[in-house]
């Protein structure tokens, strides 16, 4: 197992060049000139230039490919264009949050549509099974930005269980965990990106230092933007659970079970259950892709400064830098929930093998 | 439910029985889209889905003489009307003295509801084009691919994987933000990210069809490769297509709702409800009626394509249903 999974961090080396080379090229078609958005509009041509050289604009773009190339490898990803600061701080300021949220989403969905899709199955046709499909069907028509609304409404304004946005209340502050373990850490190390990377997931960073206040706070926040982000992956999963288990129960394997007079909770939970998953598991890792654009509209509705609003904004302002880093940084997340996925086939079916 | 208890399986039977007999009994036997037609009618969330379609298509046909007024009209001037006045409708108790606006208005004093039915027609104009464009496009290259393979095949195959490679929506973003914000830029961008779902499937359904003997009998009558592709192949290969196409108009009206709301999508005047909506969430928590309806038009909207869609998907593939 180990070595396999070596071996395809190994190939996706050059499947993360290819996207590397993709994104650098894709940037450069976007049209716009980077000296206009950066010094205005009126910037003289002299400016220009003197800017473009400064920047390596001016060299040949296989050789600022390949300047790029060498940078990223070395963990640099430039400097964005709107902020003028490393890209690679950004991404540290602006990934775990949305990690956070995602993840939340994820095992929200996975706690409530597996269980869901599992009643409507062995329950076949009956209410529970009619109603979670109806569920399931509404689920996945709602627009995720208006349930986020409309949670904000009922639970924030008019029930005010929840606070509306936001990742903490003004004035609860987490403090990073090798601060409050009195580490000095030189600031832009790489060093210091990787503890700042781990200090800003603060439900972790709460949990390491005991800080249950801010730990409790930023559970609270967290609840009715993952809620909202949770219900369309949710509803799928359900709708795969439950006819994945259909298509199972139906099988020899699962009669010759009951025939044995096994009981229908063990039937569905020691033979059925297992098969019926795998899919359940493609389906899981397909909605990354689809978490991540929800991402987008839920930390704009719930005003959560995360990769999702980031990558909007530098879409948007055609911050090249910043695009290309998220692009890697998404695509190598990616190559690893693939590879997750595919080691968890081998687990659910000793069948599979991984070699 | 009914008197007699009748299990899925017996349904089944019966209902093929019922086809068989049918056949003997007429000449002609059931066209595939005749059966699919009647096994469309026999599913409750096909039946449901297409009569909310229905009723959406003639909300959008019709939307001048439903909707009380112009989607445009200013009522700020109009006695007792305020910004951002709640509904107001007179057979539920509202003040006779105020004027009827049975779903509000909205930041510019415009009637809520007339906009939203005529969001109507914006949205499915929408979902009928980018699913055309889509559909056009990307079933075009899945048959070039699949009839001709080779290089054709490697090179057009390629290119959607990097499409595919993208969260789509980001994919889309990044379109519309090449190309300028409005509801044309928005259409063209859905319609691309969404062609590599059609190129797949038509090539994957090319791919086996070609090699069925039918087309081999074309081919033995000297019938040209185009021609077998354009009227052998190609027809044949659809039925999975309309079933995409049909969910497809309904992420294409979620996602360019998604894109009026980040505010790259529709723009003022145009009754969109995805913008209609972002342009009022300041205000959510003392207008929440300018949020909650549009929502409400979007989400009745997808769930209607969403049903026809599956009906669809098991009245043309009956070997899918659960």
């Amino acid at each position: 197992m180990p070595q396999y999974i070596a071996r395809r961090l190994l190939f996706a080396i050059p499947v993360l060049f290819g996207i590397l080379v993709v994104t650098f090229m894709l940037a450069r078609l976007i049209p716009g000139d980077p000296c206009k958005s950066i010094l205005g509009e009126k910037a003289t041509a002299a400016a220009c230039e003197a800017f473009a050289e400064n920047k390596g604009l001016n060299d040949p773009i296989p050789v600022q490919l390949g300047i790029y190339i060498r940078d990223v490898a070395g963990g640099d990803f430039g400097d964005s264009i709107r902020f003028s600061r490393p890209v690679s701080q950004i991404l540290v300021e602006r990934i775990p949050l949305t990690i956070e949220l995602s993840l939340t989403a994820l095992v929200l969905a996975l706690l409530i549509g597996v269980p869901l899709g599992i009643i409507s199955a062995m329950r076949h046709n009956s209410a529970a099974d009619v109603g979670t499909m109806m569920f399931a069907n509404i689920g996945v028509s709602m627009p995720v930005f208006w349930l986020g609304l409309m949670l904000i409404y009922v639970f924030a304004a008019q029930l005010g269980w929840l606070p509306p946005s936001g990742r903490l209340t003004a004035g609860v502050v987490s403090i990073p965990f090798y601060e409050a373990w009195g580490w000095t850490v030189q600031p832009d190390t790489f060093q210091f990106r990787v503890v700042e990377f781990i200090s800003n997931h603060y439900l972790l960073n709460s949990v390491i230092t005991g800080e249950w206040e801010v730990f409790r706070d930023g559970v609270k926040h967290l609840i009715l933007p993952a809620v909202a982000l949770s219900t369309i992956p949710m509803a799928i999963i359900a709708r795969m659970t439950r006819s994945s288990l259909l298509d199972v129960l139906g099988r020899d394997y699962v009669r010759t079970a009951r025939a044995k007079g096994a009981r229908e909770r063990r039937v569905v939970a020691k033979h059925a259950l297992r098969n019926a998953l795998l899919p359940v598991v493609t389906i899981v890792g397909l909605q990354m892709g689809a978490l991540l654009s929800g991402a987008v509209l839920t930390e704009t509705v719930f005003g959560l400064a995360g990769m999702g609003t980031m990558l909007f904004e530098a879409i948007t302002a055609r911050d090249f830098p910043i695009i290309q880093g998220f692009t890697v940084i998404v695509a190598a997340a990616y190559v690893v929930i693939n590879l997750i996925v595919d080691v968890s086939y081998a687990y659910l079916d000793p069948r599979i093998r991984l070699e | 439910m009914s008197t007699s208890p009748v299990s899925p399986l017996e349904q089944q039977t019966e209902d093929a029985l019922r086809e068989q007999q049918h056949e003997q009994t007429h000449d002609r036997p059931i066209g595939l889209w005749r059966g699919a037609w009647r096994r469309l009618l026999r599913r409750k969330t096909g039946v449901v889905g297409l009569v909310i379609v229905g009723v959406l298509i003639i909300v959008a046909a019709f939307a001048p003489l439903i909707a009380p007024h112009d989607p445009t009209q200013d009522f700020l001037s109009e006695e007792g009307s305020t910004r951002r006045d709640p509904p107001c409708v007179h057979v539920f108790g509202c003040d006779p003295e105020k004027p009827q606006h049975i779903l509000g208005l909205d930041g510019n004093g415009r009637d809520l509801f007339s906009r939203v039915v005529y969001g109507t027609r914006v949205s499915l104009s929408i979902g009928f084009i980018t699913v055309t464009l889509a559909f056009v496009i990307g079933s075009a290259l899945g048959a070039i691919a699949g009839f001709w393979g080779g290089l054709p095949d490697n090179s057009i195959m390629r290119v959607m994987d990097v499409i595919l490679g993208f969260p789509a929506l980001l994919l889309a973003i990044a379109i519309v933000a090449a190309l300028g914000p409005g509801l044309r830029n928005t259409m063209l961008a859905i319609a691309v990210v969404s062609i590599p779902a059609y190129a797949r499937v038509m090539r994957a359904s090319v791919l086996s069809i070609k090699e069925l003997e039918y087309v081999a009998a074309s081919r033995a009558l000297g019938a040209g490769r185009l021609r077998i592709l354009w009227s052998r192949v190609v027809p044949n290969a659809l039925t999975p297509l309309v079933v995409i196409g049909t969910l497809g108009i309904a992420t294409a009206i979620l996602d360019a709702a998604a894109f009026g709301f980040l505010g790259l999508g529709a723009q003022e005047p145009t009754a969109e409800w995805g913008s209609m909506l972002a342009r009022e969430r300041n205000q959510l928590f003392s207008a929440p009626h300018l949020v909650f309806f549009p929502g409400i038009a979007i989400m009745i909207t997808v769930l209607g394509f969403n049903l026809l869609g599956d009906g669809l998907r098991d009245a043309l593939d009956p070997s899918l249903a659960d």
